[in-house]
């Protein structure tokens, strides 16, 4: 799976906004928060590999290389429920988000473990298939691009609510080469009616094992959006700091103006696309999180060693956390008939 | 059955919380390609893109509001079946938290010369796709009260217009409907030419909502049953008037809701009458009526008197234009007689 690092195509244009600088332009608090939310996903990520390896688990995937964008991301929504808050319509890499919001690590674990205790689909979905409707987190789904057609909904209905409340869509590179994508491109962007979109996507230059560069002709997924008129940009999302204050723009802006945005981030991808490609750390691809940790120690933020402390303390955590949900139940087989139709009695419509 | 559609909808925003009405040509001038949405006050023109439509009322849906999407053909929302099936499942997949109140409308089958694209039928791919509700009427009062019902729903549905009765006039009236046609036309029909200053002047209506999941007995007889909707529900009613004469007595029995439909009448006319004819036009391989020729199998056996038969579309990958083509391809008049004659005097 590693690739050749030297075969990666350069990205022109692009221009992290603060790697010369000498102080960081965020306060330690928040700088160590971020950086403690980046360990805390790479820990649960890594236990769930090594629960699905265990035999706990049917299947892995997640988000582990892309912390750096996805921790500030989920700093930076505007958690709650209805219209008058952000919508969350996410793909399957997005536990460290979840994280940033305050969402507890365990939810994750038992979605592993496929229990009936799981909070987001109760044993019947994948690992990181979120779905929290407390913080408008809609069912995260395996097919990789229809949050894309759906995010137009959500956002109509709340720029018909009024308030400062968006629409946040991500998905993969490879993704984009789906028609939603061009969906979500035309629908957010309708003539006097354009809808307050943040359209994300998270470009890792795969599509499972197929090389971005092998599929797409376009340099830059960004320039997609110039077409339709609306706000675009590449960032490096390996770069905590620079992701920040690059969303934090373009939320501002999204917010504000009421219009779509669209934001490529260059991601890692570090443990390959899903256990079903092995899950094994990739060491030829940056590693947004030991690199982090260097900028810290270098800034007299973090050092090293608190790094190091803090990593062992989550992993610690999360193998207990882990344990404890390998003893809890399976759902029971008679309970696949809950949920079919909101507001009524489950039953096998065929049993008389 | 247009007019019906476009009452039922104006009930439905002006008292049911119905917030956008969308789709290709839905909103003005068109108002829709079958005029279902004309003069609506919350109708507009989407992109033409039916993976976005699809796609923007379950957003809706999930942001509360309370969509009512078209896709203009059937023959079209092929290529959003995955969404159809997310919205399906979304409840589901989310062990309980998020329901979707949507309603897909979509013109059905034959019956307007409309060649391979303008022809098909949904009933069967669709009735594969748990956790929707699927509705198809036959008549216009009908059509009004499934989609009241379909616009209270917490669950999505797909509501089916067989589109060779968009014209037909009902037997029975809406509550409100001013009984002269041309009155009518001249209250809710928008104008040709300019119609940017036209508003429609709508009758007094009221909820006559008829519950999903209930069939109507539309004959009642004694030899045999036919259960049927949408076009060919006309058929079979006009059929079982011919073979009356003959002195064969039909049960004709109009499902109404496909999913979930009304077990409970189709058993009690099955075990009076012994023998059964499932009538649509969609293709006959794994057609709906299959599946309700196979429960009647399992269930009533030892009532029945001959095999159960589905009379559906030829399984051919299109209905051609010329009408000798179409023809032959869904069932016809003297087809639904030549089967219900032949089932009723099956010997045992």
């Amino acid at each position: 799976m590693a690739r050749d690092a030297k075969k990666l195509k350069p990205v022109k244009e692009f221009k992290p906004l603060i790697t010369k600088s000498t102080e960081l332009p965020l306060d330690p608090e928040r700088l160590r928060f971020m950086h403690e939310t980046m360990v805390k996903a790479r820990c649960l990520e890594e236990r769930l590999i090594a629960m699905y390896k265990s035999g706990h688990g049917y299947f892995w995937i997640g988000g582990p290389g892309e912390e750096a964008f996805n921790v500030p991301l989920g700093m930076l929504i505007k958690k709650g429920q209805g219209p008058a808050f952000d919508f969350c319509h996410f793909h399957y890499r997005q536990s460290a988000t979840l994280l940033a919001m305050g969402e507890e690590p365990m939810g994750a674990i038992r979605q592993m473990k496929n229990t009936a205790t799981d909070p987001y689909s109760g044993g019947r979905n994948f690992a990181g298939h979120f779905s929290k409707k407390e913080w408008n987190i809609v069912p995260v789904s395996s097919p990789i691009e229809v949050q894309y057609s759906m995010v137009a909904g959500t956002a109509l209905a709340q720029k018909r609510h009024g308030g400062d409340g968006i629409s946040i869509v991500t998905g993969g590179d490879a993704g984009t080469a789906e028609g939603d994508f061009a969906t979500c491109l035309v629908w957010t962007s309708r003539p006097g009616e354009e809808l307050p979109v943040l359209i994300i996507v998270t470009n890792n230059r795969w599509g499972i094992s197929t090389p971005y560069e092998q599929v797409q002709g376009v340099e830059k997924i960004s320039d997609r959006g110039v077409a339709f008129g609306m706000r675009t940009k590449t960032i490096d999302g390996n770069d905590p700091i620079s992701a920040y204050l690059e969303l934090k723009e373009a939320f501002e802006y999204v917010r504000t103006e009421r219009k779509p945005y669209l934001v490529e981030a260059r991601v890692s991808r570090l443990y390959g696309h899903s256990s079903a490609s092995g899950a094994n750390f990739n060491t030829v691809e940056a590693d947004c999180l030991s690199q982090f940790e260097d900028k810290l120690d270098a800034h007299g933020i973090r050092t090293k060693a608190e790094a190091k402390a803090l990593r062992e303390k989550y992993a610690a955590d999360y193998a207990e956390l882990a344990r404890v949900a390998k003893e809890e139940p399976f759902p029971d087989g008679s309970s696949i008939w809950n949920h079919v139709y909101a507001g009524e009695a489950p039953k096998d419509p065929l049993a008389d | 059955m247009a007019q019906a559609i476009r009452m039922a909808l104006h009930f439905a925003e002006k008292n049911l919380g119905v917030t956008d009405i969308f789709g290709e040509d839905v909103g003005p001038p068109l108002g829709g390609v079958f005029t279902c949405t004309q003069g609506l006050e919350t109708a507009w023109n989407s992109p033409l893109d039916e993976r976005g439509i699809i796609g923007a009322a379950m957003g809706l849906a999930m942001a509360g509001s309370r969509p009512v999407a078209e896709i203009q053909f059937c023959d079209y929302v092929y290529n959003t079946i995955d969404l159809l099936k997310l919205a399906g499942n979304t409840l589901w997949s989310s062990n309980g938290q998020w329901n979707l109140p949507m309603v897909v409308m979509t013109p059905v089958g034959s019956g307007i010369r409309g060649s391979i694209y303008h022809s098909h039928s949904f009933d069967a791919t669709m009735t594969h796709i748990p956790g929707w509700k699927t509705v198809m009427p036959s008549t216009p009062l009908d059509a009004y009260g499934l989609m009241l019902s379909a616009c209270k729903e917490q669950n999505p549905v797909m509501f089916l217009i067989p589109k060779a009765l968009m014209r037909v006039k009902g037997d029975e009236a809406i509550p409100g409907e001013p009984g002269d046609d041309k009155q009518l036309s001249k209250m809710i029909d928008a104008p040709l030419g300019d119609r940017s200053k036209w508003k429609p002047q709508w009758p007094e209506l009221v909820d006559a909502s008829i519950p999903l999941g209930q069939a109507k007995v539309v004959r009642a007889g004694s030899q045999l049953t036919v259960v049927s909707y949408g076009r060919t529900m006309l058929l079979a009613k006009k059929a079982a008037e011919t073979l009356a004469a003959e002195g064969i007595d039909a049960e004709v029995i109009d499902l109404r809701t496909l999913w979930p439909y009304d077990w409970p009448t189709l058993e009690a006319s099955v075990k009076k009458t012994g023998r059964v004819l499932f009538l649509n036009e969609d293709t006959e391989v794994t057609n709906f009526g299959e599946h309700l020729a196979r429960r009647v199998t399992e269930k009533l056996f030892y009532s029945l008197l001959a095999p159960p038969k589905v009379l559906a579309g030829k399984f051919v990958p299109g209905i051609g234009l010329a009408d000798t083509l179409e023809a032959a391809s869904v069932p016809q008049q003297h087809d639904v007689e030549q089967a219900m004659r032949a089932l009723a005097t099956m010997q045992p």
